[in-house]
């Protein structure tokens, strides 16, 4: 990059300026209008305790299956090329694009008690989604392993595959080649992965809410608790977005090497 | 053991078909081109590219014959592989990267770690062991992966371009540990290459490779001194000598010496190229260091040139343009003066 000098200076840096100030600003907000002097007492309640347990649940829950589902099919989309893995993409990363409200919705009529699957997961083994925290684990996945996937499958495709073939010659059988070559190789990719999808489950909202409710104790994560705080104690609205907002800060931190450093 | 091939298979636009056997203890050298089929070659005795039909067979194991019959899997093959990227894996230190094979073997770690650090001390980088890949200079890598190819017990050793990634300085002393190392190892050897001078220092016979086709196979020192066509003596079509250095006068295996210009002392491989002789009817006068009067041995056609095969002390041939030979009126069995001037003879630490 070039030093700007002149009245260039001028014209991309106020503009600059302006833009991060978007972006300070809600920050400074929520750090100004903190009822420090509270904060513990806030952080107490139970309400605050059952939203996040819930939150750390649920997130982690979708982090797992999001691993467990997410990898082999990167594995598969990273494979080969067709129209079918193709069209498969596209409707694995539509919630990246989806407003989540649609998302829930749709989380609704597959999975809520009148949907297609629903309805036989009900009368087979009376199992019911909505208004449990499996529902809330369920939205959250359906709103973070997207996030996984795209990581993983960009990290495979970008993973040389003749260092497979030195192991192989080395005598390691393809378990072992996964396992000891291409999981370590692909590692920040993996990394990136997890860490987008965990944040995106934790801060799941809308799908969430549309799909599996807002009940404390069973399906009201932090972001739920937030919302509802933000119509009866506005004070406590603020806390729980500091929470959020740090958590998010911490793991743009963790990121930093993978998106954020300047190339 | 032997290593026997008979390969059939193609490869974007390249049809390989190789018929060779590889001896236990011997060193095959594969040179050619480049795209001249040599890493597909390799690639399919290492089991990394299966067989249109043929054969590939150590010994009494058969490895591949064509898709109709059993294909035993890279992993199952034992084979020894220097890949010519040499793929040390880059998140492993160069001691991982050896023990890599024992412990797949089976071998416990502390045993794996203790046997790659054996190995990295014989190769000649003990001190390099906790070192990652990308820390490595470009003969500490090569000598970390012949090293984990030998850790592993192979059956056989595939070396593609092993020298390929060092500099001039530090190709002298690897090819001469490879050498050694290649000496050490029991079973079939085989090496790819382009350059004539490491297939000279390093095999027992060559065989050239044309567009998939091995086109002239043979000891080394025939291939050497009598390739067949224009491709294998542009490739291999060298004179090589050996002797000892002093003083820079190389006194050549069998007789005869020639006057060098900046040479080691001592025991030397030196190699002149037989457009660098120069075939006269009397005694050139001018600044050759080195002029002696030779028999003519032979003539032998090679392409659109003919190599003239002198005799005497100095069993060289030059190789001139079918137009000389008639101006010099050289047939064989007449004497001709030959010049070869100092700086025209290349001259290696052996």
């Amino acid at each position: 990059m070039t030093t700007l000098r002149g009245p260039v200076r001028w014209l991309i840096g106020v503009p600059a300026a302006a833009a991060v100030l978007l972006f300070a600003l809600p920050l400074f907000g929520i750090l100004l209008r903190m009822p420090w002097s509270r904060l513990g007492e806030q952080l107490m309640s139970p309400a605050v305790h059952d939203a996040m347990r819930l939150s750390l649940l649920s997130s982690c829950s979708a982090l797992a299956l999001a691993v467990a589902l997410g990898l082999p099919l990167a594995i598969w989309l990273a494979s080969g090329r067709s129209a079918l893995r193709t069209v498969a993409r596209i409707i694995v990363m539509l919630p990246i694009v989806l407003p989540p409200v649609v998302g829930g919705i749709a989380l609704l009529l597959a999975f809520g008690r009148a949907g297609i699957v629903g309805s036989w997961l009900d009368s087979t083994f009376g199992v019911t989604l909505p208004f449990s925290t499996a529902g809330a684990t369920l939205a959250a996945t359906y709103i973070g392993m997207p996030f996984f996937v795209l990581a993983v499958e960009a990290g495979l495709r970008a993973f040389d595959r003749r260092y497979l073939a030195a192991a192989a010659t080395l005598g390691a059988g393809p378990v072992r080649r996964f396992v000891t070559v291409t999981l370590p190789m692909i590692r920040p990719s993996l990394q990136a992965g997890a860490l987008l999808c965990w944040a995106r489950a934790l801060g799941e909202f809308c799908a969430t809410q549309t799909f599996a409710g807002n009940l404390q104790g069973s399906t009201r994560t932090l972001p739920l608790a937030c919302g509802v705080a933000m119509e009866s104690d506005p004070e406590l609205a603020i806390v729980l977005s500091l929470i959020l907002s740090s958590v998010s800060i911490v793991v743009l931190f963790l990121l930093r090497q993978r998106w954020l450093a300047p190339r | 053991m032997n290593l026997e091939l008979d390969v059939h298979l193609r490869r974007a636009s390249l049809q390989l078909d190789v018929q060779l056997t590889v001896a236990a203890g011997d060193t095959v050298a594969i040179v050619g081109r480049h795209g001249a089929g040599k890493s597909s070659l390799l690639a399919a005795i290492a089991g990394l590219l299966p067989l249109e039909r043929g054969r590939v067979a150590l010994g009494a194991q058969v490895f591949d014959a064509g898709p109709a019959a059993p294909f035993v899997l890279p992993e199952a093959r034992r084979a020894g592989v220097m890949f010519q990227d040499l793929l040390l894996f880059p998140h492993r230190s160069a001691l991982d990267n050896v023990a890599f094979g024992p412990r797949v073997r089976g071998v416990g770690r502390e045993q794996a770690l203790a046997l790659a650090n054996e190995w990295l001390v014989r190769v000649g980088v003990g001190d390099r062991a906790q070192a990652l890949p990308s820390a490595l200079s470009g003969g500490q890598a090569q000598r970390v992966a012949l090293a984990r190819a030998l850790a592993n017990e192979p059956q056989l050793l595939l070396l593609d371009e092993p020298l390929s990634a060092v500099d001039a300085s530090a190709r002298l002393a690897l090819r001469r540990d490879l050498r050694a190392h290649l000496d050490a190892f029991a079973g079939p050897r085989l090496l790819v290459t382009h350059d004539a001078v490491d297939a000279f220092a390093l095999a027992d016979r060559i065989a050239v490779l044309e567009a998939g086709r091995i086109v002239q196979a043979g000891p080394v020192a025939e291939i050497c001194s009598r390739p067949r066509s224009r491709y294998v003596a542009d490739l291999v079509g060298l004179n090589f000598l050996r002797g000892e250095c002093a003083a820079g006068r190389l006194r050549v295996e069998g007789g005869g010496e020639l006057v060098v210009s900046q040479a080691p002392d001592g025991a030397v491989l030196a190699t002149v190229h037989p457009r660098a002789i120069a075939l006269y009817r009397s005694r050139p006068d001018g600044t050759p260091r080195n002029v002696w009067s030779a028999e003519i041995v032979a003539l032998e056609a090679a392409g659109d040139r003919v190599r003239v095969r002198l005799g005497g002390a100095l069993p060289l041939v030059a190789e001139v343009t079918p137009l000389a030979i008639a101006e010099l009126q050289l047939g064989v069995g007449g004497t001709v003066w030959v010049a070869l001037k100092a700086t025209e003879i290349a001259v290696f630490p052996a």
